[in-house]
C-alpha cells in the first residue's frame, strides 16, 4: 500500500469536494476568514493596549520624599537598597535644588523675577525625591507599603489609578473578544460541519461504492478531513492578508485624528504582530477544520 | 472438480428484521471453489437478505457464514474492508461513478487498495480489454449502453482478481442480447478459476445455462439441484 497515492488522492479529492460543493465551501470559508479577522482586530488591539500599558506603566512613578535633616550618605544607601529590589525598573534621585529649579521653570516662565524674590532660600527644601518607575504595576500596592517602612522616609506618593483602569480595561477588552471569538468559532465549526455533511451527501452513491470494493475508513473519510482542513486554512490565509495590508494604514489613521493622544497612542510593529498572529490564525483555522470535518466524518461514516 | 473445502458455506442461517419479518429461515448451503451458482426467487424471497449477508453489510440473526474460511460472524469491523476486497460485486443499477470515466472507474477499485500508478496503468486497461472495452477507455458511463455499462461494472469487480464475484441482478437492466453477452462474460470468468454466484430472476437463462440453482421462497431454501433450471414457481 502505498501512502503516498492515497495521501495523493486524499488531498485530490478533497479539492473536488471543495469545487463541487462550491455553495457551502465559500459559506465555511467566509465564516472561517471572518472569525478570524475578527480575531485578527482584536489581537491587534489586546496587543496594542498592552503595549501601551506597559509604556503607561513604565512612566507611571512612586515619589519618595525623605525625612528632614537626612544626610546624603543615608539617601545613597536607601537608593542602593531600592535599586536592589527586582520589582524596580528605574530610579531617579531628584535634588532639593533640582525641584525647585523645575518647579520655577514650569511655574514662573517669563516671571523669573517672581522667582528670584525668593532670593537663596528654597521653598522645596527637605523635598528631595526618588522617581520610582516599577516593571510590573500590579505589584505596586505591596512595594509602596515596602518603602513606607522604610528608614528615613517621610512619604511615599503614587498614582495606581491610572495605571490600574489600563490593566483593568485590558482585561475586560480580554474577556469580551474570547467570548466573541469563541461564539465565532461555533459557528465556524457548524458550517463546516454542514459543509461536510452535504459533501458526504452529494458523494453518497461514491461512498457506497467504495464501501462495496472494500475502501477502508480510513480511506473513506481522509478526502472530507482534507477538505475541511483546506477550507480552515484558506479561511485563515484570507484575513490575514488583508490584515496586514490594512494593519499600518489603520494606525497611521489612528494616530493622525488623535494626535492629541500621541504621548498614550505607541503602536506596535506589523512584523512584530504578525509573528504570532500567523501561526495562531493558521492553527485555528486549520484546527476548527479537523474538528469540524472530523466530529462530522465519524457520525456520518460508519462503515 | 472442485476443492474439497467449501468457498461459501451458511448453516442454519435466519435473518430477522427489527420490525419483525422473518427475511431468511434456517437456509444452509455451501459452494465450491470454482462453481457457477443461480440464486433465483420472487422478490422477498431473501434473495437481497442473503447478498447483503455474504457482502457483512448486515449480521445474521442466527447461525453461521463462512467464505473462504472465515467466520463472518466472528469478523470485526475493522476487518471487513479487507475481506470485501477479496469479493467482486456487480449491481442490476451498475453503480458507476457518473462523474469519471470508465478507465478511472475501474481505477477507483485499485486505488482503495492502494495499487500504484503504475500497476493501475497495467491492469485497468488490460481487464477493460477483456470486457471488449478498449475503446471506451475515456467515455463517461452516460455515453455508454447499458451492456457496456455493466461490463465496466463487471471489470471494477475482477480488476482485482478476487476468488468469488457476486452477481445481484447483473441483467435485470439489460435487453436480451446484451443480458446473454453479460452471462457469457461470467461463464468465461468461471471458466477461469472464479467462483461465480449470480442471483436473477431471469427464467431463460436460467433454464438455458444448466448450472447449479437453489432457489428461496419467503426466506426459506426450497431448492438446490444440479443443472437446474428455473422452477421455483412450482413451490
Amino acid at each position: 500500500m502505498s501512502n503516498i497515492s492515497t495521501f495523493i488522492y486524499s488531498v485530490k479529492q478533497g479539492v473536488k469536494n471543495i469545487y463541487r460543493n462550491r455553495m457551502f465551501s465559500l459559506a465555511s470559508v467566509g465564516t472561517i476568514a471572518a472569525c478570524l479577522f475578527m480575531f485578527g482586530i482584536f489581537y491587534f488591539i489586546l496587543s496594542n493596549f498592552q503595549f501601551m500599558v506597559q509604556n503607561v506603566e513604565s512612566n507611571v512613578g512612586i515619589t519618595v520624599f525623605f525625612d528632614e535633616g537626612i544626610t546624603d550618605a543615608e539617601i545613597s544607601s536607601l537608593q542602593t537598597q531600592i535599586e536592589a529590589r527586582s520589582e524596580v525598573a528605574q530610579i531617579t534621585y531628584t535634588s532639593a535644588e533640582q525641584a525647585w529649579a523645575s518647579f520655577c521653570e514650569e511655574m514662573f516662565e517669563g516671571d523669573e523675577d517672581l522667582a528670584k524674590s525668593f532670593g537663596e532660600d528654597n521653598p522645596l527644601a527637605d523635598s528631595s525625591s526618588f522617581e520610582i518607575n516599577l516593571t510590573d504595576v500590579s505589584k505596586q500596592d505591596a512595594f509602596v507599603s515596602y518603602l513606607r517602612g522604610l528608614d528615613g522616609v517621610r512619604q511615599v506618593n503614587s498614582s495606581d489609578g491610572a495605571a490600574k483602569t489600563l490593566s483593568n480595561i485590558n482585561v475586560l477588552i480580554g474577556y469580551i473578544s474570547a467570548t466573541i471569538i469563541i461564539i465565532l468559532l461555533a459557528v465556524a465549526i457548524f458550517l463546516i460541519s454542514t459543509t461536510i455533511t452535504m459533501g458526504i451527501a452529494v458523494r453518497k452513491d461514491e461512498i457506497t461504492i467504495m464501501r462495496l470494493v472494500g475502501a477502508t475508513d480510513f480511506f473513506i473519510r481522509s478526502p472530507f478531513i482534507v477538505e475541511g482542513v483546506l477550507i480552515g486554512l484558506i479561511g485563515a490565509v484570507i484575513p490575514l492578508a488583508i490584515l496586514y495590508f490594512i494593519y499600518n494604514s489603520v494606525i497611521n489613521y489612528i494616530s493622525d485624528r488623535f494626535r492629541v493622544l500621541s504621548d498614550l497612542l505607541t503602536f506596535l510593529d506589523v512584523n512584530i504582530v504578525f509573528q504570532t498572529l500567523i501561526p495562531v490564525s493558521l492553527l485555528i483555522g486549520m484546527g476548527i477544520g479537523f474538528i469540524g470535518s472530523f466530529v462530522t466524518v465519524r457520525k456520518h461514516l460508519r462503515v | 472438480m472442485f476443492d474439497e473445502q467449501p468457498i461459501i458455506t451458511l448453516e442454519n442461517v435466519s435473518k430477522t428484521y427489527s420490525a419483525g419479518s422473518e427475511a431468511l429461515q434456517d437456509v444452509s448451503f455451501s459452494i465450491q471453489k470454482g462453481e457457477f451458482v443461480f440464486i433465483v426467487g420472487s422478490s422477498g424471497s431473501g434473495k437481497s437478505t442473503l447478498i447483503k449477508l455474504l457482502l457483512k453489510e448486515i449480521e445474521p440473526t442466527s447461525g453461521m457464514i463462512k467464505i473462504n474460511g472465515e467466520d463472518l460472524t466472528k469478523m470485526k469491523r475493522k476487518q471487513v474492508p479487507k475481506y470485501r476486497r477479496k469479493l467482486g460485486v456487480v449491481f442490476q443499477d451498475f453503480r458507476l461513478l457518473k462523474d469519471r470515466n470508465v478507465f478511472e472507474n475501474v481505477a477507483f477499485a485499485q486505488r482503495i487498495v492502494g495499487k500504484s500508478n503504475y500497476t493501475i496503468r497495467r491492469q485497468v486497461p488490460a481487464m477493460l480489454s477483456l470486457m471488449g472495452l478498449s475503446e471506451k477507455l475515456l467515455s463517461l458511463p452516460k455515453q455508454l449502453s447499458g451492456g457496456e455499462q455493466q461490463r465496466v461494472a463487471l471489470a471494477r469487480a475482477l480488476v482485482n482478481k478476487p476468488p468469488v464475484l457476486l452477481a445481484d441482478e447483473p441483467t435485470g437492466n439489460l435487453d436480451p442480447k446484451n443480458s446473454w453477452e453479460i452471462m457469457s462474460l461470467l461463464d468465461k470468468i468461471n471458466k477461469t478459476g472464479t467462483t461465480v454466484v449470480v442471483v436473477t430472476h431471469n427464467h431463460e437463462i436460467v433454464n438455458a445455462m444448466q448450472k447449479r440453482v437453489i432457489t428461496m421462497k419467503n426466506g426459506v431454501l426450497v431448492s438446490d439441484e444440479q443443472k437446474g433450471g428455473y422452477n421455483y414457481v412450482k413451490h
